[in-house]
């Protein structure tokens, strides 16, 4: 078996339009290492590894796969580089089988199964895990299909493989058992592993080597056990300081905000995907859902947003039945921040300013006489958000699908969370692609939400998230809490179990 | 001696069979067409338009050279050619492929509307038919034996599709396709060239279905021939779960509910001639109906028809 190649990038700029995505970045993956890349979103570590596969041509620089020069796709691909994407790239109605032959490149046109089969089984057996052949893909939980993506490479004879954040939509423990599999085979002298990701606990845990960019910019690389977590962050944040940390207050008065009572709610499949939930969120906490995605939190938050129906059981806001009207939401002063905000909670061709004013522009100042729109509040209103929750805009009047998601995120937030009038606050995955400051901007907002007396709901499948924000922590699995937890009592291998749905 | 009630039930049923067989051809190959095409991510509400055009088509060709088989070809080759334009159209940027069906289906209507229009003689040159029965003394079972060779072309199509779709690499790389176009382009296969193909292969099939209605007795060309048999087929290919085998099934139930305002009238049967006529629309608005509550998966539907929601 041929030894993993060295990979190379020598130099390598690439810009886009005026946008600098790369500014002579180097790297050497020597043969059978394990490197990982870290930076914040938008520093160019995509750019890199869509650089090193030959799919973007670097402006200057060059790529070299055991000292050759590599410039395109199937040059990359004969070296034996190849990339695990972040998305699964496998089809999901076709099986296990079917997914790995249709990787080969030198596929016959009439397929003789049992052959094919026999050649997989022979496969299998110096792969190291098992799965099984004839399921079909959909039918395989987040981390079997990561391996399958794995396994595919291998079958593909890839000897370097470039992993783009692997583990976002896994459990810990399916996360674990991936970076596992990837460091026996680096181990074995298998495979050479370049390994894109935000998560320094991977890092610190399976990576010889790690090389931090910023901006574009290679900011250090270095091995892995002479530098320290908080010393990568800093380095991948670029301020000597990182985000202070909103203060928790003690908060007196606890009472129940919202209330679900043996809620059931159907999914797009018609069935139950969340299945006789109850839960209380008090005044002045913050109650975390925990869980992978796709076990019952995106329909709960369209239930309490009124985006789905009941199909039985009670919401209730302050002791009183809650159906989500405009005038419901004005009383209870309950709002929530969805997931994907530019399609869910704003209207992309409107403006900065009309999108700030969704929620009150029928009431004064923004309306006189009760339906006439008074444009300079409005504009006095934005102005003002604008400046308060630093939204960066070219102007008022924009459209909000031109702004970025971060900025997207903040005008939500200015609207619903800024307004004197909240009380209850439901947040899912409040800050999925933002970078650090702009999760520590909103972490603080709800922070001070909670310390002013309102309640938060947060659903997240971030652990580390809900473990700075959070007050208590429930774990949602196949649509049902599964484990109710403090955050100060917090057990994390348990947490992992009951979003696996493995513990009784 | 089997009493009047058993002789006419069996009548019936022999007249049932029968017409569920000729029925079913159009069915068979138009559902057949459109399963293809959608297997590959994209669906083609036009084949009503390419049903008729084949069926135009086909009648021209064979009395304008007196081979019926070369009109069956033709209609074949020209709905074809209609195919690939959906095919190529709904790959252009922006543009739906519902919208492009529906135009489809005005523009083959026309087409075939237009040129029908020139036809004088008032029959063309059938196909031949296989007479099964040639032994059986009752005239009944016999005209319901009288086959046409194009139904047991369209079976061995069905089965030619499932084994295409199973166990060759274009067909794996098809329905990888319609699962997952960006899986299935970051593998490098080429989604657009399939997604044509299809779409062409597709509208041929349903070409000759078409050719059915006007090649078979009593082989005449009338501007309602395929009376929505071509739309009727598309909900088929869903009440048949994307599966070619059960497509073929599907197509004689169809056939058979087509059959059965006409088999009860040879029987005598006169009484609510006109609800056992609609009897195909019914079982249409049922099988969508049934098929399309939100509260039951779609099992079997190729994953780019449904993500886009």
């Amino acid at each position: 078996m041929p030894t993993p190649p060295v990979v190379e990038a020598l130099g390598i700029s690439k810009s886009f339009g005026g946008l600098r995505a790369l500014d002579d970045v180097s790297i050497e993956v020597p043969s059978g290492s394990f490197h990982a890349i870290v930076g914040e979103n938008g520093a160019g570590k995509s750019t890199l590894a869509k650089c090193l596969l030959g799919f973007h041509r670097p402006d200057s620089g060059a790529v070299k796969l055991d000292g050759m020069a590599v410039t395109t796709p199937a040059e990359a691909r004969r070296a034996g580089l190849g990339m695990v994407f972040q998305h699964f790239t496998l089809a999901p109605s076709l099986t296990v089988a079917e997914n790995l032959v249709l990787a080969r490149p030198d596929l016959p046109a009439l397929l003789n199964w049992s052959k094919e089969k026999e050649r997989l089984r022979a496969f299998l057996d110096t792969a190291p895990f098992r799965i099984d052949l004839d399921a079909r893909v959909d039918h395989l939980a987040a981390g079997e299909k990561q391996k399958v993506e794995i396994l595919k490479q291998l079958y593909l004879e890839t000897r370097a493989l470039i992993l783009d954040e692997p583990t976002s939509v896994l459990t810990p423990a399916e996360a674990d058992e991936v970076m596992t599999v990837l460091r026996d085979l680096v181990t074995g002298g298998r495979l050479s592993v370049l390994l894109i990701t935000h998560k320094l606990r991977e890092v610190m845990a399976y990576a010889d080597r790690v090389t931090i960019v910023r901006r574009g910019r290679r900011v250090a690389s270095n091995e892995v056990r002479q530098m320290d977590a908080s010393r990568i962050a800093e380095l991948m944040v670029g301020s000597a300081q990182p985000p202070e940390q909103a203060i928790r207050r003690q908060v007196r008065e606890r009472r129940p905000a919202l209330e679900i009572r043996d809620l059931r709610v159907l999914g797009d499949q018609g069935l139950a995907a969340v299945d006789q939930v109850n839960l209380k969120v008090h005044t002045g906490e913050i109650l975390g859902i925990a869980g992978v995605s796709g076990n019952g939190q995106r329909e709960l938050v369209q239930a309490i947003g009124g985006q789905r129906g009941i199909e039985s059981g009670s919401i209730l806001a302050f002791g009183v039945l809650y159906r989500p009207s405009r005038s419901a939401i004005r009383r209870a002063g309950l709002l929530t921040l969805p997931e994907e905000p530019l399609d869910n909670a704003c209207v992309a061709q409107m403006s900065v300013a009309e999108n700030l004013a969704l929620r009150s522009f029928e009431h004064p100042p923004m309306a006189k006489f009760g339906f006439l729109s008074d444009r300079s509040a409005i504009r006095r209103s934005a102005e003002a958000a604008v400046r308060r929750f630093s939204i960066r805009t070219p102007s008022i009047r924009a459209a909000v699908r031109t702004l970025s998601g971060g900025n997207v995120q903040r005008l939500v937030l200015a609207r619903d969370l800024g307004g004197p009038d909240t009380r209850i606050m439901v947040a899912a995955n409040p800050c999925f692609g933002l970078d650090f400051a702009a999760t520590a901007f909103v972490h603080n907002q709800l922070i001070a939400l909670r310390n002013r007396g309102g309640s938060v709901l947060l659903v997240s499948e971030d652990l580390d998230e809900l473990m700075t924000v959070a007050d208590r922590i429930l774990v949602m699995s196949g649509g049902r809490i599964a484990h109710e937890t403090l955050r100060a009592d917090l057990d994390l291998a348990a947490v992992g179990r009951y979003m696996g749905g493995h513990a009784g | 001696m089997p009493g009047p009630d058993t002789l006419r039930f069996a009548g019936i049923a022999t007249a049932l069979l029968g017409g569920a067989i000729r029925g079913s051809i159009p069915y068979m190959f138009v559902s057949l067409g459109e399963c293809l095409t959608e297997k590959s991510g994209r669906v083609n509400l036009g084949m009503e338009g390419i049903l008729l055009m084949g069926a135009m088509t086909a009648f021209g060709v064979s009395e304008w050279t007196g081979s019926p088989w070369l009109g069956a070809l033709a209609a074949a080759a020209v709905s074809g050619l209609l195919g690939l334009l959906h095919g190529g159209l709904t790959e252009l940027p922006g543009v739906n492929d519902i919208a492009a069906g529906i135009a489809m289906i005005i523009l083959g209507s026309g087409l075939a509307f237009f040129f029908g229009k020139q036809f004088t003689a008032p029959m063309a040159p059938q196909l031949p038919v296989l007479d099964l029965g040639g032994g059986i003394g009752n005239t009944a079972a016999r005209a319901a034996l009288r086959i046409s060779p194009l139904f047991f072309l369209g079976i061995a199509a069905g089965f030619a599709l499932h084994y295409a779709f199973e166990h060759t690499r274009w067909g794996l790389h098809l329905r990888a396709v319609g699962d997952a176009p960006e899986a299935a382009r970051s593998m490098g296969i080429p989604v657009r060239r399939h997604r044509i193909a299809a779409t062409a292969i597709g509208g041929a099939l349903a070409g000759i279905g078409g050719s059915h209605l006007t090649l078979y007795f009593p082989g005449i060309w009338s501007e309602g021939i395929s009376g929505g048999q071509g739309l009727m087929a598309v909900a088929l290919v869903i009440f048949a779960g994307w599966s070619p085998r059960r497509c073929l099934a599907a197509s004689l139930l169809f056939g058979g509910a087509q059959a059965l305002g006409p088999s009860l009238q040879s029987a005598g049967v006169t009484g609510l001639y006109h609800v056992f006529n609609a009897s195909p629309y019914l079982l249409t608005l049922v099988v969508m109906i049934a098929s399309c509550s939100r509260t039951r998966a779609m099992a079997g539907m190729p994953g780019a028809l449904a993500r886009r929601g």
